[in-house]
């Protein structure tokens, strides 16, 4: 399987390596190649079918879903169930309040994070190692379950929007992604605003907000997807059924149609496309999202990998 | 990584050092607009706090919320704790009443729930660990092999997907998968097979578990591997070619190595999330009659405190499970900074 390339001897061979019609492939490389593409193929195949099924099942007919012959393009065609979900007045009351906490908490987690990366980026903050510390502690080690349902009980924070959108303000893997941003930051601009007068607020929000347009896009996808996506809180903390966001809305109906009294079957194959529905609504604005955001996601986690 | 940055204790003083060195004080031109901050920077670290605090008061500032915040949401749960050695009144103060010394931990000691609990959470992380944690660095391997750019970016695009889905999605898309009436049991059914009820099944609660960790772990993990396999530096692979490697062993002495830092430190940062295996997907997943293989630690002292109200029981039995991880992502870290010679911290 040694590789003899005539093109050993080339001068250009850092370019080489990565192109593909200079390089004289041995019959095993090629080989691998094929298989390589099949075996991709497949894994995007299975990545995708669970999502293609949940589809094919909104659109179905109740009896085909029972009957199991549901997989790849919906039996039965109709779109009655998409209008029986979206004519249960809780289902947009629970949507409503999703955009609600995603928008609020997105709001207060930026502010927070924001201003906390920027101060810790600053080398000259005296303490700072101590700041970050107190930051990065929380990320191994936090105080459970219990003692954090008592807090809010305490706070009397209950069955109100903030138990959902304060206690998750600060994601310590979003600051360390700002702080390595902003340690990034030339810090000639700064230093040449501050000497034409612009104090610690006037860099800020003047030079250095603006200037961090895209690391700010990023963090509001990070954190808006995660509140978006998140239920557990709310599961917790909310009792009313018009507090609920949607998810726990969705999770009452997978319940209802598995959980203990559901064990008959009869629960799950009742509920089953409109469980379908549910979900494709639910996560609708994020699959009509992804293709844009996907880049700003992805550029992010890199932001927060550079440094290593 | 950026983790092992900021307590770097080596670092600090390079990175003062190049404060100092571009901080120097701009000279007669300009106006000394902050002539407390340059001079006081200057010098280093012989700011005393009260330096500090007036010349970067308004810096300061900026900490204040934050800091409240961590303290408030983070180290206040931290104290609150202490319940698993005090007795809870409702009502009462979420410190509780009075001291009861162990007895609590006692209690979970001689509880066989607590260690029917405890064995699946070791079995369920550990099989997280084992066969999930490296399937991102075979998939970004075989990804790094890719020719087609434009497939190479597809094939990302798709299995990024399912990172973006809620987990509250994933429990449903796993519940209708494995039901009765579900694709899998259409499969069984196509190869002459009796149906299976998979989430009746103590024995399946496994197989189904790691499989959707994988289903919605794995691509988006590549992407730090992809970035470091970009930073390898392609002479070595010249090198190697030169030397008469093949790809394989090019594979296996440049490119493994190469991203060995960054699967040390995602390693850590796994063995971190051990104890806490998948709390939301199994209770989403989870009814009674697979409790015997589904139920781990957090599931239980979410019942046992939540459901029934023995806060105290149940934070004894969290902070075990806290300082168990804790002990093993220290552990873990110290290990990997003698061996391999990369740590978080």
């Amino acid at each position: 399987m040694v590789t003899t390339d005539p093109i050993q001897a080339s001068p250009d061979l850092a370019a080489v390596r990565r192109s593909s019609t200079t390089v004289k492939d041995t019959r095993g490389y090629k080989a691998f190649s094929a298989a390589n593409i099949v075996v991709l193929t497949i894994i995007c195949g299975l990545t995708l079918y669970p999502f293609v099924n949940l589809v094919a099942k909104a659109f179905s007919s109740e009896g085909f879903i029972v009957s199991g012959q549901v997989n790849l393009i919906p039996r039965g065609f109709n779109t009655t169930t998409f209008l029986a979900v979206m004519s249960d007045d809780m289902f947009w009351i629970n949507y409503k309040n999703t955009v609600v906490y995603t928008v609020v908490a997105t709001a207060i987690a930026i502010a927070l994070t924001t201003t906390f990366a920027y101060a810790i980026s600053r080398t000259y903050l005296k303490g700072r190692q101590f700041f970050i510390g107190l930051a990065v502690f929380t990320m191994f080690f936090n105080g459970g379950l219990i003692p954090n349902y008592l807090l809010i009980n305490e706070l009397g924070f209950k069955n109100t929007i903030w138990a959902i959108v304060v206690p998750n303000a600060i994601s310590v893997f979003n600051l360390l992604i700002m702080k390595s941003f902003f340690e990034n930051f030339p810090t000639e601009l700064e230093e040449a605003a501050a000497i034409d007068g612009l104090s610690t607020y006037g860099v800020f929000f003047r030079i250095v907000i603006p200037l961090s347009k895209a690391v700010l896009a990023t963090m509001i996808l990070f954190y808006a997807v995660a509140f978006w996506n998140s239920w557990f809180s709310a599961f917790l903390y909310l009792d009313r059924a018009e507090l609920y966001p949607v998810t726990v809305y969705l999770r009452n109906l997978l319940a209802a149609a598995t959980g203990t009294e559901g064990l008959g079957s009869d629960g799950a194959q009742i509920a089953a496309n409109v469980q379908s529905v549910t979900m494709v609504l639910t996560v609708l604005p994020i699959i009509c999202l992804y293709p844009f955001i996907q880049k700003y996601f992805v550029s992010g986690v890199m932001l927060g990998s550079v440094k290593g | 990584m950026t983790i092992r940055d900021p307590l770097a204790p080596e670092s600090a003083p390079a990175e003062s050092a190049g404060a100092v060195a571009v901080q120097k004080p701009p000279g007669p031109g300009g106006p000394p607009a902050r002539p407390g901050r340059l001079r006081g920077r200057s010098k280093g670290h012989q700011v005393t706090w009260r330096q500090a605090l007036r010349k970067d008061w308004r810096l300061y500032t900026f900490l204040v919320l934050p800091v409240v915040f961590l303290i408030i949401f983070r180290y206040v749960p931290m104290l609150g704790n202490v319940i698993a050695f005090r007795r809870f009144r409702p009502g009462g103060s979420m410190f509780g009443d009075e001291w009861v010394g162990l007895y609590y931990v006692e209690m979970f000691i001689n509880d066989p729930t607590f260690w029917r609990v405890f064995t699946n959470t070791l079995i369920l992380g550990g099989l997280t660990l084992i066969i999930v944690f490296p399937l991102p660095v075979i998939l970004a391997l075989l990804l790094n092999e890719l020719r087609s750019r434009k497939f190479k970016r597809f094939v990302q695009t798709v299995t990024y997907l399912p990172h973006f889905m809620s987990i509250v999605i994933v429990a449903g898309v796993v519940l209708q998968l494995t039901s009765l009436n579900g694709t899998i049991n259409q499969i069984l059914a196509g190869v002459g097979m009796d149906q299976i009820s998979f989430m009746q099944d103590p024995s399946w609660f496994r197989p189904i578990y790691v499989s959707s960790e994988i289903w919605q772990t794995v691509g988006w993990g590549t992407i730090l591997y992809l970035a470091a396999l970009t930073t390898i530096d392609d002479q070595l692979y010249e090198a190697a070619r030169i030397d008469g490697a093949n790809r394989w062993s090019q594979t296996w002495h440049i490119t493994l190595p190469g991203i060995r830092p960054t699967m040390v430190v995602l390693l850590i940062l796994n063995i971190g999330q051990f104890m806490a295996v998948g709390f939301e997907k199994i209770l989403l997943l989870y009814n009674p009659l697979i409790y015997s293989t589904a139920d781990v630690i957090s599931t239980y002292l979410y019942r046992v405190g939540i459901q029934s109200g023995s806060y105290s029981y149940s934070t004894a039995i969290g902070l075990f499970e806290a300082l168990i991880g804790l002990t093993l992502v220290l552990s873990a870290n110290a290990i990997s900074r003698r061996v391999v010679g990369s740590s978080l911290w």
